[in-house]
């Protein structure tokens, strides 16, 4: 067994709005080991990312608010504390990275600046040791000519090559654990084969833990250890890489794979939709919240929501019924 | 393919936005070559795709068909009419057969406009109807038809999600009966799970209209399982062009078995046991493109040839169009 770095338990974060209050995160428990990578999967809304984001307490407060859970980041809870103790946390011990590099990045400062400002404030090197330790990550991340482009300011560089320097820019101080939310969503795939490819270099070369949140089941299947399938502010399901594609093992996860047409397959016949749309925050479920589109439904499943059911080998499914012979568990 | 006339023919087809310098006097300084000599047609009933990387000049394709920006040159032909050339009456008459559906399903729908408002005015544009209660009808059968409710006919956009605001989209580019829909990465804004269900309406609007698609997406998967033939552009050239299935299973040009390469599989064991060609670097610009074959620069197979000739535009195999110099 590797060793647990970071192991969240019953973490809820709702927002007050004035529509009412919307249940963004209901209560999620799981762990990252040292070193794994895991993909936390979901549609837009499904609360993926706003639970990272809570873990790193990003969560504007108010209309935010994370009421229950504790985080046992290396033993300390990262939600007890203090704003300045979690900055250093942040970027140090933990780093994110997101979807649009463009918005992330600050567009009047070059990228030296905002490369050496972490340096210096975490590590505190001077000005000069900042900058050579810069061209070294921008290196590292595959910048053509680093010296050079240091200088430059965040516009002149393309899509691929911004979400390269925020890359250099959550290295830098080598946290222990990277979440990178979305972070190849914006990219053509031809650039995100090669992000994809520069963070499993880098996992290898650092030692990191990833929580790569991502709609896409696809750029899952090739990098994760582990994944996780989240779905109106719940996790529905947890596995194995290969157990959850082989088995898929919740009505969603199996629905998506089944919408999802393969770039390696003919096509037979038309694609499994799921119908209906995700659901409404705003009003807290009764029952399991996938009941409205879900093709397995007992009459149990409308008044109990399923907790997480371990159905193999650390692969749990929060469903009443086994999908592979449509019983009741 | 068949042998009878193609609905949409596209004949060296260029668009260039001029680059302009100073804020008063401006100076010309250049040509963004974003779409540079495409050809190709497309049967009735037809889906071609067209794909590529951002920049590669396939929804400026779209919309100069459509006359939504004003060709540098080349000829379009759609049923026989010359879209590209007519002007006035002859060009909303032309107009009529062909309209588009966006990406954006949040900016290409008026926030102010009911539904109505939106989904009746291709109708009024060419005064399809006699009254505003026969356009009000048609508008609530087009609903129908896409799969909303018809009593939600006076909401306004903000009312719907993403998914319903892309069905508006589809209600309002059937209005004038086309027989020719340019869907510009339709799918790309919607989730996961609702990407399926708007591309399955779109196949049974297909089969029921007999619409001929211009398919523009960037999602390599969607289009094997939405299109009958698949054109690759680059740089504003075609690099391949083959029904989908030779397409995805023999690719002949380094570029588009790249590109399929780089697309994930959602299963660990044949993605992980995959060869990936990795391509360097970004698109060149589109202001300043490589000479010879555009391609040269990121190609893992270039020659010395690649860099000073063009290679020509040739049916290696039957139905199978490759511009490479490597290809035999």
């Amino acid at each position: 067994m590797a060793e647990s770095l970071l192991q969240v338990t019953d973490l809820r974060t709702r927002f007050q709005t004035p529509e009412g209050t919307v249940h963004a995160v209901n209560g999620i428990s799981f762990h990252i080991n040292e070193g794994e990578t895991v993909a936390v999967v979901g549609e837009s809304g499904c609360g993926k990312s706003v639970s990272m984001m809570s873990l790193l307490r990003l969560i504007p407060t108010p209309p935010g608010e994370i009421y229950s859970g504790t985080a046992i980041y290396r033993d300390d809870d990262l939600l007890k504390k203090s704003e300045e103790e979690m900055e250093d946390v942040r970027g140090r011990e933990i780093s994110m990275i997101f979807q649009d590099p463009m918005t992330s990045l600050n567009p009047v400062l070059t990228v030296s600046r905002q490369l050496t400002e972490s340096l210096r404030e975490h590590l505190g090197l001077t000005q000069e040791q900042a900058e050579k330790r810069a061209v070294e990550l921008l290196e590292q991340v595959g910048i053509p000519d680093p010296a050079r482009r240091l200088g430059d300011y965040p516009h002149q560089f393309s899509g691929g090559m911004r979400q390269r320097v925020m890359i250099a820019m959550a290295l830098s101080c080598t946290p222990s654990l990277l979440i990178a939310d979305e972070p190849t969503t914006a990219l053509d795939v031809t650039i995100q084969a090669q992000i994809v490819e520069l963070v499993l270099r880098l996992r290898e070369s650092l030692h990191m833990a990833i929580i790569w949140i991502t709609h896409d089941l696809g750029v899952v299947a090739g990098m994760a250890d582990r994944v996780i399938v989240m779905y109106a502010g719940y996790i529905v399901e947890e596995a194995n890489v290969e157990d959850l594609y082989d088995s898929p093992s919740h009505p969603y996860t199996l629905a998506l794979l089944a919408a999802l047409p393969r770039v390696d397959r003919r096509r037979d016949q038309r694609l499994k939709s799921i119908p209906g749309a995700p659901p409404n925050l705003l009003v807290a479920p009764v029952g399991c919240p996938f009941v409205p589109r879900c093709e397995f439904v007992i009459e149990k499943c409308r008044r109990e929501n399923p907790p997480l059911i371990q159905v193999g080998k650390n692969h749990s499914s929060a469903c009443w019924v086994d999908v592979k012979t449509g019983a009741p568990r | 393919m068949t042998d009878a006339k193609p609905l949409v023919e596209v004949q060296e087809l260029k668009k260039h936005f001029p680059v302009t310098r100073g804020l008063i006097l401006q100076r010309k300084v250049g040509d963004v070559r974003a779409v540079d000599g495409v050809s190709f047609s497309i049967q009735r009933g037809e889906t071609l795709g067209m794909v590529g990387e951002s920049g590669c000049g396939k929804t400026t394709v779209g919309r100069t068909m459509l006359g939504l920006y004003p060709a540098t040159s080349g000829e379009v032909v759609i049923d026989g009419d010359d879209i590209i050339h007519a002007r006035g009456k002859d060009q909303l008459r032309i107009r009529r057969k062909a309209q588009m559906i966006f990406q954006d399903p949040y900016a290409s729908l008026n926030p102010r406009w009911t539904v109505n408002s939106i989904v009746s005015e291709p109708m009024r544009v060419h005064k399809l109807f006699a009254s505003e209660k026969e356009r009000l009808e048609r508008a609530k059968d087009l609903l129908g038809l896409v799969g909303l409710n018809r009593n939600l006919i006076n909401r306004f956009p903000h009312e719907f999600s993403g998914g319903q605001r892309q069905r508006i989209g589809i209600a309002r580019a059937l209005a004038s009966n086309p027989s020719f829909v340019v869907c510009d990465e339709p799918i790309s804004a919607l989730d996961v799970s609702i990407q399926a269900q708007v591309v399955n309406l779109l196949e049974e609007l297909q089969d029921q209209f007999g619409l001929t698609y211009l398919f523009i997406a960037h999602d390599l998967s969607m289009v094997r399982h939405i299109c009958d033939r698949v054109l690759v552009l680059y740089l504003g050239v075609m690099v391949e062009l083959a029904d989908r299935n030779e397409l995805y299973e023999k690719p002949l040009h380094p570029y588009t078995q790249a590109l399929l390469s780089a697309v994930p599989i959602p299963d660990p064991r044949k993605d992980r046991a995959r060869k990936r060609t990795i391509l360097t670097g970004d698109v060149p610009s589109p202001l300043n493109p490589p000479a010879g074959c555009r391609f040269h620069t990121r190609c893992p197979i270039a020659m010395d040839v690649c860099k000073h000739e063009v290679p020509v535009w040739r049916e290696a195999a039957p139905n199978h169009w490759v511009a490479c110099h490597a290809v035999t």
